[in-house]
Protein backbone atom coordinates (compact mmCIF):
# COMPACT_ATOMS: atom_id res chain seq x y z
CA UNK A 1 0.00 0.00 0.00
CA UNK A 2 1.48 2.98 -1.12
CA UNK A 3 0.02 6.41 0.60
CA UNK A 4 0.75 9.68 0.36
CA UNK A 5 -0.02 12.15 3.37
CA UNK A 6 -0.70 16.09 2.11
CA UNK A 7 0.85 18.36 5.66
CA UNK A 8 1.18 21.61 6.78
CA UNK A 9 2.70 23.82 9.16
CA UNK A 10 0.81 26.30 11.66
CA UNK A 11 0.52 27.97 14.52
CA UNK A 12 -0.04 25.76 17.81
CA UNK A 13 -4.05 26.13 18.89
CA UNK A 14 -2.62 27.63 22.21
CA UNK A 15 -0.93 30.54 20.53
CA UNK A 16 -2.31 34.10 20.62
CA UNK A 17 -2.53 35.35 17.33
CA UNK A 18 -1.76 38.45 16.67
CA UNK A 19 -2.46 40.57 13.12
CA UNK A 20 1.09 41.78 11.75
CA UNK A 21 2.24 45.11 10.49
CA UNK A 22 0.74 44.92 6.62
CA UNK A 23 -2.67 43.99 7.82
CA UNK A 24 -3.41 40.98 6.04
CA UNK A 25 -1.04 38.53 7.83
CA UNK A 26 -0.25 37.24 10.97
CA UNK A 27 2.72 38.45 13.05
CA UNK A 28 4.82 35.22 13.86
CA UNK A 29 7.31 36.20 16.28
CA UNK A 30 6.77 34.05 19.18
CA UNK A 31 4.38 31.95 17.72
CA UNK A 32 5.43 28.19 18.19
CA UNK A 33 4.77 26.14 14.58
CA UNK A 34 3.44 22.52 15.01
CA UNK A 35 2.31 19.32 12.39
CA UNK A 36 -1.32 20.73 11.73
CA UNK A 37 -3.27 18.70 14.15
CA UNK A 38 -5.54 17.17 11.91
CA UNK A 39 -2.50 16.34 9.70
CA UNK A 40 -1.55 13.97 12.74
CA UNK A 41 -4.53 11.58 12.34
CA UNK A 42 -3.70 11.30 8.70
CA UNK A 43 -0.23 9.98 9.23
CA UNK A 44 -1.11 7.84 12.07
CA UNK A 45 -3.78 6.68 9.66
CA UNK A 46 -1.23 6.19 6.94
CA UNK A 47 1.28 4.41 8.77
CA UNK A 48 -1.51 2.20 10.61
CA UNK A 49 -2.75 0.97 6.52
CA UNK A 50 0.88 0.54 5.70
CA UNK A 51 1.62 -1.70 8.80
CA UNK A 52 -1.75 -3.48 8.44
CA UNK A 53 -0.79 -4.08 4.67
CA UNK A 54 2.47 -5.26 5.51
CA UNK A 55 3.96 -3.57 2.52
CA UNK A 56 4.27 -0.52 0.76
CA UNK A 57 5.45 2.75 2.01
CA UNK A 58 4.43 6.58 3.35
CA UNK A 59 5.52 9.84 1.65
CA UNK A 60 4.45 13.22 3.10
CA UNK A 61 4.01 16.06 0.83
CA UNK A 62 3.97 20.32 1.82
CA UNK A 63 3.46 23.52 -0.09
CA UNK A 64 5.71 25.71 1.21
CA UNK A 65 8.88 27.50 2.40
CA UNK A 66 12.44 26.17 4.45
CA UNK A 67 10.76 26.02 7.47
CA UNK A 68 8.14 23.27 6.39
CA UNK A 69 11.32 20.89 6.30
CA UNK A 70 10.99 21.44 10.52
CA UNK A 71 7.55 19.72 10.12
CA UNK A 72 7.55 17.36 7.12
CA UNK A 73 10.89 15.81 9.86
CA UNK A 74 7.88 15.73 12.55
CA UNK A 75 5.93 13.31 10.70
CA UNK A 76 9.07 11.16 9.46
CA UNK A 77 10.00 11.12 13.10
CA UNK A 78 6.36 9.64 13.50
CA UNK A 79 7.31 7.01 10.68
CA UNK A 80 6.62 8.37 7.51
CA UNK A 81 9.31 7.09 5.45
CA UNK A 82 9.99 10.01 2.58
CA UNK A 83 9.36 13.77 2.31
CA UNK A 84 8.63 15.75 -0.41
CA UNK A 85 8.87 19.75 0.40
CA UNK A 86 7.00 21.54 -2.85
CA UNK A 87 9.09 25.10 -2.50
CA UNK A 88 6.31 27.80 -3.01
CA UNK A 89 4.01 29.89 -0.17
CA UNK A 90 0.08 28.05 0.01
CA UNK A 91 -2.46 30.45 -1.58
CA UNK A 92 -5.36 32.05 0.97
CA UNK A 93 -7.56 30.15 -0.88
CA UNK A 94 -7.83 26.18 -1.40
CA UNK A 95 -7.77 25.63 -5.15
CA UNK A 96 -4.31 27.76 -5.98
CA UNK A 97 -2.45 25.26 -2.98
CA UNK A 98 -4.95 22.44 -4.72
CA UNK A 99 -3.38 22.74 -7.86
CA UNK A 100 0.35 22.45 -6.75
CA UNK A 101 -0.31 19.73 -4.64
CA UNK A 102 -2.15 17.65 -7.45
CA UNK A 103 0.15 18.71 -10.23
CA UNK A 104 2.84 16.96 -7.94
CA UNK A 105 0.90 13.57 -6.90
CA UNK A 106 1.00 10.96 -9.71
CA UNK A 107 -1.83 8.83 -9.86
CA UNK A 108 -0.82 5.57 -10.55
CA UNK A 109 1.61 5.34 -7.77
CA UNK A 110 -0.68 6.15 -5.31
CA UNK A 111 -3.45 4.10 -3.46
CA UNK A 112 -4.40 6.41 -1.05
CA UNK A 113 -4.21 10.15 -0.70
CA UNK A 114 -4.72 11.41 3.30
CA UNK A 115 -5.26 14.38 4.34
CA UNK A 116 -5.98 16.14 7.81
CA UNK A 117 -9.63 17.39 7.60
CA UNK A 118 -8.48 21.53 7.77
CA UNK A 119 -5.39 23.48 8.51
CA UNK A 120 -6.13 25.54 11.60
CA UNK A 121 -4.47 28.57 10.02
CA UNK A 122 -7.19 29.17 6.96
CA UNK A 123 -9.60 26.81 8.52
CA UNK A 124 -10.59 26.34 4.76
CA UNK A 125 -11.31 22.63 4.75
CA UNK A 126 -11.06 22.73 1.21
CA UNK A 127 -7.68 21.16 -0.44
CA UNK A 128 -8.45 17.78 0.20
CA UNK A 129 -11.78 17.54 -1.98
CA UNK A 130 -10.54 19.72 -4.42
CA UNK A 131 -6.97 17.45 -4.96
CA UNK A 132 -9.95 15.09 -5.34
CA UNK A 133 -11.30 16.78 -8.15
CA UNK A 134 -8.95 17.77 -9.83
CA UNK A 135 -7.15 14.40 -9.83
CA UNK A 136 -10.49 12.53 -10.62
CA UNK A 137 -10.37 10.57 -7.03
CA UNK A 138 -13.52 9.42 -5.16
CA UNK A 139 -13.53 11.17 -1.89
CA UNK A 140 -14.67 11.37 1.53
CA UNK A 141 -13.84 14.27 3.74
CA UNK A 142 -14.27 14.30 8.23
CA UNK A 143 -13.43 10.78 8.39
CA UNK A 144 -14.03 9.74 11.84
CA UNK A 145 -13.35 5.77 10.94
CA UNK A 146 -11.76 3.72 7.75
CA UNK A 147 -11.54 0.34 6.54
CA UNK A 148 -9.56 -0.99 3.72
CA UNK A 149 -9.80 -3.83 2.73
CA UNK A 150 -8.26 -4.94 -0.70
CA UNK A 151 -8.97 -1.93 -2.73
CA UNK A 152 -12.51 -1.34 -1.25
CA UNK A 153 -12.64 1.63 1.48
CA UNK A 154 -14.89 1.70 3.67
CA UNK A 155 -15.03 5.74 5.68
CA UNK A 156 -17.44 6.94 8.31
CA UNK A 157 -17.91 10.59 7.97
CA UNK A 158 -19.50 12.76 10.94
CA UNK A 159 -22.37 14.49 9.57
CA UNK A 160 -24.92 16.47 12.07
CA UNK A 161 -26.53 14.23 14.34
CA UNK A 162 -24.70 11.34 12.76
CA UNK A 163 -22.37 9.43 10.40
CA UNK A 164 -22.76 9.04 7.10
CA UNK A 165 -21.24 5.60 5.14
CA UNK A 166 -19.26 6.47 2.12
CA UNK A 167 -17.55 3.49 -0.20
CA UNK A 168 -15.51 3.79 -2.92
CA UNK A 169 -12.58 1.58 -4.53
CA UNK A 170 -9.11 2.68 -4.53
CA UNK A 171 -7.22 4.80 -5.39
CA UNK A 172 -9.02 7.46 -3.54
CA UNK A 173 -8.88 10.77 -0.64
CA UNK A 174 -9.09 11.05 2.60
CA UNK A 175 -9.49 13.35 5.00
CA UNK A 176 -8.60 12.82 8.56
CA UNK A 177 -11.05 14.14 11.55
CA UNK A 178 -9.89 13.98 15.36
CA UNK A 179 -11.68 10.97 16.18
CA UNK A 180 -9.79 8.62 13.72
CA UNK A 181 -7.08 7.60 15.79
CA UNK A 182 -4.77 8.07 18.39
CA UNK A 183 -1.22 9.63 16.95
CA UNK A 184 1.81 8.43 18.05
CA UNK A 185 4.27 10.35 19.59
CA UNK A 186 7.68 10.39 17.61
CA UNK A 187 10.22 7.80 19.59
CA UNK A 188 13.86 9.00 20.08
CA UNK A 189 15.04 6.36 17.77
CA UNK A 190 12.00 8.20 15.26
CA UNK A 191 13.49 11.23 15.93
CA UNK A 192 16.93 9.83 15.06
CA UNK A 193 16.21 8.23 11.85
CA UNK A 194 14.18 11.03 10.47
CA UNK A 195 17.37 12.91 10.24
CA UNK A 196 18.63 10.50 7.36
CA UNK A 197 15.35 9.98 6.04
CA UNK A 198 15.27 11.08 2.23
CA UNK A 199 13.35 14.57 1.39
CA UNK A 200 13.46 15.78 -1.74
CA UNK A 201 12.99 19.81 -2.81
CA UNK A 202 11.08 20.62 -5.77
CA UNK A 203 10.80 24.42 -6.76
CA UNK A 204 6.88 24.53 -7.48
CA UNK A 205 6.28 28.53 -7.38
CA UNK A 206 3.63 30.06 -5.20
CA UNK A 207 0.39 29.21 -5.31
CA UNK A 208 -2.23 31.65 -6.62
CA UNK A 209 -5.50 32.47 -5.23
CA UNK A 210 -8.73 33.00 -6.73
CA UNK A 211 -9.77 35.87 -3.43
CA UNK A 212 -7.35 38.04 -1.72
CA UNK A 213 -7.24 38.74 1.70
CA UNK A 214 -8.20 42.21 2.20
CA UNK A 215 -7.46 42.61 5.94
CA UNK A 216 -7.42 40.85 8.91
CA UNK A 217 -8.44 41.81 12.09
CA UNK A 218 -8.98 41.09 15.76
CA UNK A 219 -12.36 40.14 16.89
CA UNK A 220 -14.68 43.29 18.56
CA UNK A 221 -13.94 43.07 22.39
CA UNK A 222 -16.67 41.66 24.43
CA UNK A 223 -18.44 44.38 26.82
CA UNK A 224 -17.14 43.62 30.15
CA UNK A 225 -19.93 41.34 31.98
CA UNK A 226 -20.99 41.30 35.02
CA UNK A 227 -20.84 38.62 38.05
CA UNK A 228 -24.41 38.13 38.99
CA UNK A 229 -23.90 36.42 42.65
CA UNK A 230 -22.36 33.59 44.16
CA UNK A 231 -23.84 29.89 44.41
CA UNK A 232 -27.43 28.90 43.87
CA UNK A 233 -28.96 31.89 45.60
CA UNK A 234 -28.08 33.85 42.23
CA UNK A 235 -29.93 31.47 40.10
CA UNK A 236 -33.22 33.40 39.97
CA UNK A 237 -31.68 37.11 39.29
CA UNK A 238 -29.61 35.30 36.55
CA UNK A 239 -32.88 34.02 34.55
CA UNK A 240 -34.89 37.65 35.30
CA UNK A 241 -31.44 39.24 33.51
CA UNK A 242 -31.54 36.11 30.74
CA UNK A 243 -35.26 37.03 30.12
CA UNK A 244 -35.32 40.50 30.11
CA UNK A 245 -32.14 42.05 29.77
CA UNK A 246 -30.38 40.05 27.27
CA UNK A 247 -33.98 38.64 25.96
CA UNK A 248 -32.75 35.04 25.25
CA UNK A 249 -34.96 32.99 27.16
CA UNK B 1 -26.52 37.05 -14.25
CA UNK B 2 -27.73 35.50 -11.15
CA UNK B 3 -26.97 34.84 -7.48
CA UNK B 4 -27.59 30.83 -6.76
CA UNK B 5 -27.91 29.22 -3.35
CA UNK B 6 -28.13 25.45 -2.72
CA UNK B 7 -30.80 24.52 -0.70
CA UNK B 8 -30.06 21.20 1.54
CA UNK B 9 -32.95 18.27 2.25
CA UNK B 10 -32.37 15.65 4.03
CA UNK B 11 -34.92 12.72 3.23
CA UNK B 12 -36.73 14.74 1.52
CA UNK B 13 -36.85 17.66 4.27
CA UNK B 14 -35.67 21.21 3.70
CA UNK B 15 -32.63 21.27 6.54
CA UNK B 16 -33.00 24.37 8.63
CA UNK B 17 -29.69 25.44 6.93
CA UNK B 18 -31.14 25.34 3.16
CA UNK B 19 -33.64 28.51 4.65
CA UNK B 20 -30.16 30.52 5.99
CA UNK B 21 -28.33 29.85 3.06
CA UNK B 22 -31.10 31.27 0.52
CA UNK B 23 -31.91 34.04 3.02
CA UNK B 24 -27.90 35.10 2.76
CA UNK B 25 -28.64 34.55 -1.15
CA UNK B 26 -31.19 37.16 -1.45
CA UNK B 27 -29.03 39.65 0.92
CA UNK B 28 -26.49 39.25 -2.00
CA UNK B 29 -28.93 39.54 -4.95
CA UNK B 30 -30.27 43.06 -3.79
CA UNK B 31 -26.64 43.81 -3.42
CA UNK B 32 -25.80 43.14 -6.77
CA UNK B 33 -29.16 43.80 -8.31
CA UNK B 34 -29.55 40.23 -9.91
CA UNK B 35 -31.64 37.58 -9.27
CA UNK B 36 -31.38 34.36 -6.83
CA UNK B 37 -32.11 31.19 -8.04
CA UNK B 38 -32.20 28.25 -5.35
CA UNK B 39 -31.18 25.07 -6.38
CA UNK B 40 -32.78 22.02 -4.44
CA UNK B 41 -31.33 18.54 -5.61
CA UNK B 42 -33.49 15.11 -4.12
CA UNK B 43 -35.28 12.05 -4.23
CA UNK B 44 -38.71 12.40 -6.48
CA UNK B 45 -41.43 14.12 -4.56
CA UNK B 46 -39.65 17.59 -3.65
CA UNK B 47 -42.02 19.93 -5.50
CA UNK B 48 -43.85 20.99 -1.72
CA UNK B 49 -40.24 21.72 -0.33
CA UNK B 50 -39.23 23.73 -3.56
CA UNK B 51 -42.28 26.08 -3.17
CA UNK B 52 -41.03 26.91 0.27
CA UNK B 53 -38.36 28.35 -1.05
CA UNK B 54 -40.09 31.07 -2.82
CA UNK B 55 -41.29 32.38 0.53
CA UNK B 56 -37.50 32.95 1.53
CA UNK B 57 -36.30 35.13 -1.60
CA UNK B 58 -35.68 32.62 -4.12
CA UNK B 59 -36.83 34.51 -7.58
CA UNK B 60 -36.66 31.33 -9.26
CA UNK B 61 -36.32 27.53 -7.88
CA UNK B 62 -34.32 25.10 -10.01
CA UNK B 63 -35.50 21.27 -8.70
CA UNK B 64 -33.68 18.11 -9.85
CA UNK B 65 -34.71 15.44 -8.64
CA UNK B 66 -34.06 11.14 -9.10
CA UNK B 67 -34.18 8.32 -6.74
CA UNK B 68 -30.02 8.20 -7.10
CA UNK B 69 -30.00 11.71 -5.72
CA UNK B 70 -31.94 10.94 -2.72
CA UNK B 71 -28.54 10.33 -0.34
CA UNK B 72 -25.74 13.23 -0.97
CA UNK B 73 -24.24 11.40 -4.19
CA UNK B 74 -21.55 13.91 -4.23
CA UNK B 75 -20.10 13.40 -7.64
CA UNK B 76 -23.55 13.96 -9.06
CA UNK B 77 -24.50 16.86 -7.19
CA UNK B 78 -21.09 18.31 -7.99
CA UNK B 79 -21.92 17.94 -12.04
CA UNK B 80 -25.33 19.00 -11.73
CA UNK B 81 -24.18 22.39 -9.87
CA UNK B 82 -21.32 23.59 -11.69
CA UNK B 83 -23.79 22.49 -14.45
CA UNK B 84 -26.23 25.48 -13.07
CA UNK B 85 -23.38 27.74 -12.33
CA UNK B 86 -22.44 27.78 -16.45
CA UNK B 87 -25.92 27.54 -17.48
CA UNK B 88 -26.91 30.74 -15.35
CA UNK B 89 -23.77 32.72 -15.58
CA UNK B 90 -23.76 32.31 -12.00
CA UNK B 91 -22.01 35.54 -10.62
CA UNK B 92 -21.63 33.68 -7.04
CA UNK B 93 -23.23 30.45 -5.49
CA UNK B 94 -23.65 29.77 -1.74
CA UNK B 95 -23.84 26.76 0.05
CA UNK B 96 -24.36 25.97 3.77
CA UNK B 97 -21.26 25.88 5.90
CA UNK B 98 -22.32 22.01 7.26
CA UNK B 99 -21.44 19.26 6.65
CA UNK B 100 -22.70 18.40 3.12
CA UNK B 101 -22.02 21.83 1.87
CA UNK B 102 -18.46 21.79 3.38
CA UNK B 103 -18.00 18.49 1.39
CA UNK B 104 -19.08 19.74 -2.17
CA UNK B 105 -18.77 23.58 -2.11
CA UNK B 106 -14.94 22.80 -2.49
CA UNK B 107 -15.33 19.78 -5.16
CA UNK B 108 -17.74 22.29 -7.15
CA UNK B 109 -15.03 24.98 -7.05
CA UNK B 110 -12.16 22.72 -8.28
CA UNK B 111 -14.45 21.68 -11.13
CA UNK B 112 -14.98 25.54 -11.80
CA UNK B 113 -11.45 26.55 -11.18
CA UNK B 114 -13.41 29.07 -8.84
CA UNK B 115 -12.24 30.56 -5.35
CA UNK B 116 -13.95 29.53 -2.20
CA UNK B 117 -14.70 31.50 1.24
CA UNK B 118 -15.36 28.51 4.06
CA UNK B 119 -17.52 29.60 7.03
CA UNK B 120 -18.61 33.25 6.18
CA UNK B 121 -20.37 35.07 8.58
CA UNK B 122 -21.02 38.30 6.32
CA UNK B 123 -21.42 39.19 3.27
CA UNK B 124 -21.43 42.13 1.30
CA UNK B 125 -20.85 44.02 -2.22
CA UNK B 126 -17.99 46.58 -3.22
CA UNK B 127 -18.35 48.44 -6.56
CA UNK B 128 -19.41 44.83 -7.86
CA UNK B 129 -17.69 42.48 -6.46
CA UNK B 130 -18.35 39.98 -3.68
CA UNK B 131 -16.77 40.62 -0.24
CA UNK B 132 -17.02 38.46 2.62
CA UNK B 133 -15.60 38.10 6.07
CA UNK B 134 -14.87 34.61 7.58
CA UNK B 135 -13.33 33.60 10.85
CA UNK B 136 -9.70 31.99 10.72
CA UNK B 137 -7.39 30.87 13.46
CA UNK B 138 -10.15 29.32 15.08
CA UNK B 139 -11.80 32.26 15.58
CA UNK B 140 -9.22 34.01 16.92
CA UNK B 141 -8.54 36.81 14.00
CA UNK B 142 -11.57 37.62 10.80
CA UNK B 143 -10.22 37.55 7.54
CA UNK B 144 -12.19 40.11 4.79
CA UNK B 145 -11.62 38.62 1.89
CA UNK B 146 -12.61 39.56 -1.79
CA UNK B 147 -12.89 37.52 -5.18
CA UNK B 148 -10.66 38.42 -8.09
CA UNK B 149 -12.50 36.36 -10.83
CA UNK B 150 -16.25 35.10 -11.03
CA UNK B 151 -18.00 32.53 -9.96
CA UNK B 152 -17.63 33.54 -6.39
CA UNK B 153 -18.25 30.60 -3.94
CA UNK B 154 -19.29 30.77 -0.26
CA UNK B 155 -20.27 28.75 2.21
CA UNK B 156 -22.11 30.25 4.71
CA UNK B 157 -21.99 29.18 9.08
CA UNK B 158 -25.11 28.08 10.67
CA UNK B 159 -26.76 30.46 12.58
CA UNK B 160 -24.61 33.84 10.60
CA UNK B 161 -27.84 34.27 8.77
CA UNK B 162 -31.53 34.02 10.36
CA UNK B 163 -34.49 32.44 8.10
CA UNK B 164 -36.21 35.25 6.94
CA UNK B 165 -39.56 35.37 4.63
CA UNK B 166 -39.36 37.59 2.15
CA UNK B 167 -41.75 36.13 -0.72
CA UNK B 168 -40.75 36.29 -4.11
CA UNK B 169 -42.87 34.27 -7.12
CA UNK B 170 -40.38 31.34 -6.35
CA UNK B 171 -41.14 29.78 -9.33
CA UNK B 172 -39.65 26.12 -10.16
CA UNK B 173 -38.62 25.02 -13.04
CA UNK B 174 -37.50 21.28 -13.85
CA UNK B 175 -33.49 20.57 -14.01
CA UNK B 176 -32.42 17.78 -15.70
CA UNK B 177 -30.96 15.26 -13.44
CA UNK B 178 -29.09 12.77 -15.49
CA UNK B 179 -25.37 13.02 -15.08
CA UNK B 180 -22.86 10.15 -16.74
CA UNK B 181 -22.52 7.29 -14.51
CA UNK B 182 -18.75 6.69 -15.42
CA UNK B 183 -18.49 9.79 -13.18
CA UNK B 184 -20.38 8.29 -10.00
CA UNK B 185 -17.71 6.11 -8.11
CA UNK B 186 -18.95 7.08 -4.47
CA UNK B 187 -22.01 5.69 -3.09
CA UNK B 188 -22.90 7.26 0.56
CA UNK B 189 -25.49 6.25 3.20
CA UNK B 190 -26.97 8.22 6.35
CA UNK B 191 -26.29 5.91 9.53
CA UNK B 192 -29.81 6.54 10.36
CA UNK B 193 -29.19 5.07 13.72
CA UNK B 194 -27.32 7.03 15.25
CA UNK B 195 -29.38 10.27 14.76
CA UNK B 196 -29.58 11.80 17.75
CA UNK B 197 -32.25 13.76 19.78
CA UNK B 198 -30.44 17.22 19.76
CA UNK B 199 -29.70 19.50 17.48
CA UNK B 200 -25.95 19.42 16.36
CA UNK B 201 -23.50 21.99 18.19
CA UNK B 202 -22.80 24.13 14.99
CA UNK B 203 -26.11 24.22 14.11
CA UNK B 204 -28.12 24.67 17.88
CA UNK B 205 -29.85 28.07 19.43
CA UNK B 206 -28.76 27.40 22.25
CA UNK B 207 -25.55 25.39 23.81
CA UNK B 208 -24.68 24.14 27.48
CA UNK B 209 -20.92 23.11 26.98
CA UNK B 210 -19.25 21.23 29.89
CA UNK B 211 -15.46 21.45 31.23
CA UNK B 212 -13.42 19.67 33.54
CA UNK B 213 -15.19 21.57 36.36
CA UNK B 214 -17.84 18.88 35.68
CA UNK B 215 -15.44 16.18 36.94
CA UNK B 216 -16.55 13.43 35.14
CA UNK B 217 -18.81 12.05 32.44
CA UNK B 218 -20.99 10.66 34.98
CA UNK B 219 -22.47 14.57 36.17
CA UNK B 220 -23.15 15.11 32.10
CA UNK B 221 -26.96 14.17 33.59
CA UNK B 222 -26.82 17.67 34.92
CA UNK B 223 -26.61 19.39 31.90
CA UNK B 224 -28.69 17.00 30.24
CA UNK B 225 -31.87 18.08 32.44
CA UNK B 226 -30.34 21.92 32.35
CA UNK B 227 -30.43 21.43 27.82
CA UNK B 228 -33.67 19.47 28.63
CA UNK B 229 -35.22 22.31 30.51
CA UNK B 230 -34.32 24.94 27.78
CA UNK B 231 -36.03 23.22 25.06
CA UNK B 232 -35.35 21.10 21.87
CA UNK B 233 -32.81 23.87 20.55
CA UNK B 234 -30.54 23.40 23.34
CA UNK B 235 -27.55 20.67 22.08
CA UNK B 236 -24.69 19.92 24.44
CA UNK B 237 -20.97 21.00 24.22
CA UNK B 238 -18.03 19.92 25.72
CA UNK B 239 -14.15 21.72 26.48
CA UNK B 240 -11.25 20.01 24.57
CA UNK B 241 -9.76 18.72 27.75
CA UNK B 242 -12.85 16.88 28.92
CA UNK B 243 -13.28 15.33 24.78
CA UNK B 244 -9.48 14.42 25.09
CA UNK B 245 -9.93 12.41 28.58
CA UNK B 246 -12.67 10.30 26.90
CA UNK B 247 -15.74 12.03 28.89
CA UNK B 248 -17.81 13.24 25.48
CA UNK B 249 -17.66 12.52 21.74
CA UNK B 250 -15.15 14.88 19.59
CA UNK B 251 -18.60 15.81 17.86
CA UNK B 252 -19.58 18.12 21.02
CA UNK B 253 -16.13 19.97 20.93
CA UNK B 254 -16.20 23.57 21.08
CA UNK B 255 -13.03 25.43 20.40
CA UNK B 256 -10.36 25.80 17.92
CA UNK B 257 -10.04 21.83 17.35
CA UNK B 258 -13.48 21.66 17.09
CA UNK B 259 -16.23 23.68 16.55
CA UNK B 260 -16.31 27.23 16.38
CA UNK B 261 -19.82 28.69 17.00
CA UNK B 262 -21.80 31.52 17.57
CA UNK B 263 -25.34 30.94 19.39
CA UNK B 264 -27.80 33.22 20.02
CA UNK B 265 -26.87 31.71 23.95
CA UNK B 266 -24.25 29.89 25.50
CA UNK B 267 -23.86 28.07 28.60
CA UNK B 268 -20.37 27.23 29.86
CA UNK B 269 -20.43 24.97 32.86
CA UNK B 270 -17.13 24.34 34.87
CA UNK B 271 -15.19 25.61 31.43
CA UNK B 272 -11.91 27.98 32.39
CA UNK B 273 -11.80 29.23 29.15
CA UNK B 274 -8.68 28.32 27.48
CA UNK B 275 -7.49 30.54 24.04
CA UNK B 276 -8.56 27.85 21.80
CA UNK B 277 -12.00 27.52 23.51
CA UNK B 278 -12.40 30.79 24.02
CA UNK B 279 -11.65 31.74 19.98
CA UNK B 280 -14.47 28.69 19.35
CA UNK B 281 -17.57 30.66 21.01
CA UNK B 282 -16.40 34.48 21.93
CA UNK B 283 -19.11 35.47 18.91
CA UNK B 284 -22.29 33.99 20.69
CA UNK B 285 -24.62 36.92 21.20
CA UNK B 286 -24.67 35.77 25.39
CA UNK B 287 -22.39 34.11 27.22
CA UNK B 288 -23.47 32.67 30.66
CA UNK B 289 -20.51 31.32 32.73
CA UNK B 290 -20.64 29.03 35.96
CA UNK B 291 -17.11 28.71 37.64
CA UNK B 292 -15.89 28.45 40.71
CA UNK B 293 -13.19 30.20 40.11
CA UNK B 294 -13.61 34.06 40.35
CA UNK B 295 -10.31 34.31 38.34
CA UNK B 296 -11.18 31.84 35.50
CA UNK B 297 -11.08 33.60 31.86
CA UNK B 298 -14.02 32.71 30.98
CA UNK B 299 -15.60 35.11 33.38
CA UNK B 300 -14.07 37.90 31.35
CA UNK B 301 -15.67 37.12 28.32
CA UNK B 302 -19.26 35.75 29.73
CA UNK B 303 -22.09 38.68 30.08
CA UNK B 304 -23.37 36.68 32.90
CA UNK B 305 -21.39 34.99 35.87
CA UNK B 306 -22.33 32.91 38.77
CA UNK B 307 -18.99 32.11 40.78
CA UNK B 308 -19.70 29.09 42.87
CA UNK B 309 -20.07 25.53 42.96
CA UNK B 310 -21.59 23.98 39.58
CA UNK B 311 -23.21 20.83 41.38
CA UNK B 312 -25.27 23.44 43.47
CA UNK B 313 -26.45 26.10 40.69
CA UNK B 314 -26.78 23.90 37.71
CA UNK B 315 -29.75 22.27 38.98
CA UNK B 316 -30.81 25.41 40.48
CA UNK B 317 -30.51 26.79 37.10
CA UNK B 318 -32.44 24.11 35.19
CA UNK B 319 -35.29 24.30 37.73
CA UNK B 320 -36.19 28.28 38.09
CA UNK B 321 -36.04 27.70 33.85
CA UNK B 322 -38.46 24.76 34.45
CA UNK B 323 -40.40 27.01 35.91
CA UNK B 324 -40.18 30.05 33.79
CA UNK B 325 -41.16 28.27 30.89
CA UNK B 326 -43.94 26.81 32.59
CA UNK B 327 -45.31 30.17 32.99
CA UNK B 328 -45.18 30.86 29.30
Amino acid sequence: MNIIVCIKRVPDSESRIVVGGDGRSIDSQGIKFVLNPYDEYAVEEALRLKEAAGAGSVTVMTLGGEESKETLRTALAMGADQAVLLKGQPSDDGFGTAEKLAAAIKVGEYDLVLFGKQAIDDDNLQVPAMVAELLGLPCATVVVELKVEANKVTAEREVEGGHETVEFELPGVIAAQKDLNQPRYPSLKGIMAAKKKPLEEVDVGDAEARLEVIELMKLPERAAGEVVGEGPDAVPELVRKLREEAKVL
Amino acid sequence: MNVLAFAEQRAGTLRQVALETVTAGRALADGLGIELLAVLLGPPRLADEAERLGRYGADRVLLGTADTLGEYAPEAYTELLARAVQEHAAKALILPASAQGKDLAPRVAARLEAGLASDVTELAVEDGRVVAVRPVYGGKLLARVGFKMDPALLTVRARAYTAAENPRPGEVEGMTPEVDPEKLRTRVRLAAAEKRERPDVAEAEIIVAGGRGMQGPENWKLLEELADALGPGAALGASRAVVDAGWRPHAEQVGQTGKVVAPPLYFAIGISGAIQHLAGMRTARCIVAVNKDAEAPILKVADYGIVGDLFEVVPRLAEEIRKLRSEG
